[in-house]
Parts: structure tokens; sequence; C-alpha cells
């Protein structure tokens, strides 16, 4: 039996309705195995505007490196009280935020070791469908040979590397045009 | 570690590009340089798990969450979620969300001037059983204007939002009502080349489930990305 996916539609800018009610920013809650990271951006869009009607979405390992998936099927703890998605609303200022614990490696397509990063996807009005990228770590060596990374243009590479900001936050931004364009993935 | 079997791409014309100029919004919103294709990794093929204490039984009726009943019709919005290769999705996240029967939503940004209903929010949520089944409880939305072009008015229309068993099976989408003339006005509908595929956003009314003396049913059958065909094994 062969089916056709069903065609993506935007969120469009009602989406608080629908989705407010799962707002999760802190993904780990006390006990919560890992190295606290705070991770904050904002969405901005051609004329450098904020998007206040945005979903951006994470997904990450836990801090052992495992998916709170079972598709995961690697031998790796899992952690109680981790499941590793956020929802962040973007507010009047384009800002998303997120409290979590940096993950640990996860394999990559030839088996090797990815380095740490989180997967997020990204809604708004004016997109039909979602944007998804990827977010690594500042002074991760690892980032050197990761293999997705390495797929994306050297001169580009900068926008999926969050900065060290004060404060110990960590600040990604999501620029949808322009000349530091995020990488977007076709997913 | 054993290879993974991606999800399969796109059929050619059957997912909107993000520049879509006859919807205005996208000129300033959609991402202008090239995309880099992404392997589906463990990353990829993962996603969250969601529990049913998360859901209550109310959730997905959007008739009874306030004291009184809402204005308009009531309706049975009802289907399976499949995956490409036809097997049914359980324990899937569905969330709705839609304006009233005069066609205004329950949000701040909303100033079409059509009354709210004290007695309807619009949101509904639902995990899939077993067979990949949901139901929810609803009225009619009505058709509202927006500023994209002159006199522009959205078709009647519910927002999905669903998961996966894989992130990248994610999808937020659109469901309409068969028959609706403001379709083929519509540049969100008419997004898609793929005549077929744009169709399949179209609920179809539904005898079974329509409740007698009480609600029209209508079915909407969602179909989320499948596997690649498992790889074949190697032999020794």
């Amino acid at each position: 039996m062969s089916l056709r996916a069903s065609t993506s539609q935007t969120i469009g800018p009602f989406l608080r309705i629908g989705l407010e009610w799962m707002q999760i920013e802190d993904l780990a809650p006390q006990g919560v195995a890992g190295e606290r990271v705070r991770i904050e951006g904002r969405v901005l869009d051609a004329d450098g505007k904020p998007v206040n009607d945005a979903a951006v979405e994470l997904w990450q390992a836990n801090s052992h490196g495992k998916y709170a998936s079972p598709e995961d099927s690697q031998d790796k703890p899992l952690d109680s009280g981790f499941r590793g998605y956020g929802r962040s609303l973007t507010d009047d200022s384009g800002t998303f935020r997120f409290r979590t614990v940096k993950p640990g490696r996860v394999p990559g397509p030839d088996g090797r070791l990815q380095a740490p990063h989180l997967l997020m996807t990204i809604f708004m009005r004016g997109l039909l469908k979602q944007l998804v990228t990827r977010v690594y770590f500042p002074d991760e060596p690892s980032n050197a040979d990761d293999p997705v990374l390495s797929l994306v243009p050297a001169e580009r590479r900068a926008s999926l590397i969050a900065k060290k900001a004060g404060d110990g936050i960590l600040e990604w931004n999501v620029n949808l045009q322009g000349r530091n364009e995020t990488v977007f993935f076709e997913f | 570690m054993k290879a993974i079997p991606p999800y399969r791409r796109p059929y050619v014309n059957t997912q909107p590009e993000y520049l879509f100029p006859n919807y205005a919004s996208t000129v300033k919103r959609a991402p202008r340089e090239p995309l880099v294709v992404l392997p589906h990794t463990l990353s990829e093929v993962t996603a969250p798990v969601f529990g049913f204490g998360e859901i209550k039984p109310t959730d997905s009726d959007l008739t009874r969450q306030h004291n009184g009943e809402p204005l308009g019709e009531r309706i049975v919005v009802s289907g399976r979620v499949l995956d490409e290769n036809g097997r049914p999705l359980p324990n899937i996240l569905i969330e709705i969300w839609q304006a009233n029967a005069a066609g205004r939503y329950n949000h701040r940004v909303d100033q079409h001037d059509a009354p709210l209903d004290p007695n309807f929010t619009g949101a509904g949520r639902f995990l899939t059983d077993k067979d990949g089944r949901y139901r929810f409880m609803t009225i009619r939305p009505g058709e509202y204007p927006w500023r994209n072009h002159h006199n522009a008015w959205r078709p009647a229309h519910i927002h999905f939002s669903l998961f996966g068993q894989a992130i990248v099976q994610r999808l937020i989408t659109q469901m309409y009502f068969p028959g609706d003339p403001l379709l083929d006005y519509d540049p969100m509908f008419t997004c898609v080349a793929d005549e077929k595929a744009r169709n399949r956003l179209v609920s179809v009314f539904d005898w079974e489930t329509t409740m007698p003396e009480h609600a029209l049913g209508y079915r909407f059958d969602i179909v989320l990305r499948g596997r690649e065909a498992t790889p074949m094994e190697k032999r020794p």
C-alpha cells in the first residue's frame, strides 16, 4: 500500500489558541542529569523585524546521548522526567527561550558520533511548511568533524552554532532571509 | 549499529514551496538560500511520546468546555492517521484550533468584526487509538476575511497539528469542508500544483459518524510520511 503524505498548510496567526497549553520552555526539572544550558534567540524576517507569531520546537537527546523515543534502541540510560521536547511561542520581540541540559552525542549516518545538537522545527504565518534546522554548541571540538555540519558550506556554518551571551545564556537567532540567513535543511 | 531506513522525501508537487507570492506573507519569511539536504539520523527518526494523562476527555469535545453550549452547527470530525505505507499510527498527539461559527478566533490579534462566543474557545486535543483513529466533537467554523488581497476570504477550516513517531513526520495542516466555493480563491488551498493532493485536504461528509438528531459527521484521514523500505539485511 502506498499513500501520499498530506499536504502541509501554514500554522497561521492564531496558533496560540491550539498550541499554548503545551508551551514547554523548561525541559529539565531538578534531578535531570547533565550540564544546564539556556538557549535564547529571536526570529527575524527579511527586514530584521521580529516575528511575534512563531512556534519554535526543540527536540534533543538527554545528556547520555539517548532519545526518549521507542525508535532509539541504544543501550544508554533514559532520564525519567526528561522528554527532550520543548515548545516556545515567540513574544512581541520575536524571542523564544529554553532551559535544558546539553545533549550527549548520538550516532550519525555512518555510525560515527555526531556533535551535541538540538533539532529545531519552526512554524509561523507566512510559512506553508515548517523550517527545520539545528543548533550546535560553541567551544565544542566535535563540531569540527560533525557529519551534518560538514554538509553545510563552511561560510554558512556559523548560523548553526549558538554564541555565548551574558549570564550563561547561549544566543541563537533565526534570520529568515538576508546576509546572515540561517541554514535550513530539506528534511 | 543497523543502518537507519530514512523517511520518504515528498512526492513531486504535493508539498508547498516556501516562497509562494500569492500568499503575501511568504515574501518576507521564506528562506532564499538553498536548503541543505538533511540525512535522517537518529535525531530525525525519533520523536517525543505523549501520554494519556496529559489529555482530558473534554479536550476532544469543543462544545463542552464552558458552562453553556456554543452557537453554531455541531459536527463530528473523525478519521485515521496513517503513514505512507498504510500503517495506522497509534498514540499520535493531534492538536486542533479553529474560528467560532461566526468566523472569529478567540485571539487578541483577530480584529474581524464578528462576535466572540463566550462558550467557545476553539481548541482541542486527542491521542489516536491503537488503530490510529481520532474523533472530535465541535461546531462548524465560519469563513472570515483576511487582508492578503482584495476581498480575500478564508474558506471554513480547522487547523490540525500532528506529531509522528519521527520528528520529520511532524505535520501542521488544515482541514476544509466539501463544496466550499471559497476553496478555488484561496492561496493556501491552491499552494500545491497537484490537484489530488489539494483535494485530500477536503473532508468528506460521513453518514456513518453522523449522529441522528444531533450532529453531521465529516471524515478527514491524515497521512504522515512513511519509511523507505527497510534495507535488505546483509547475509553473513
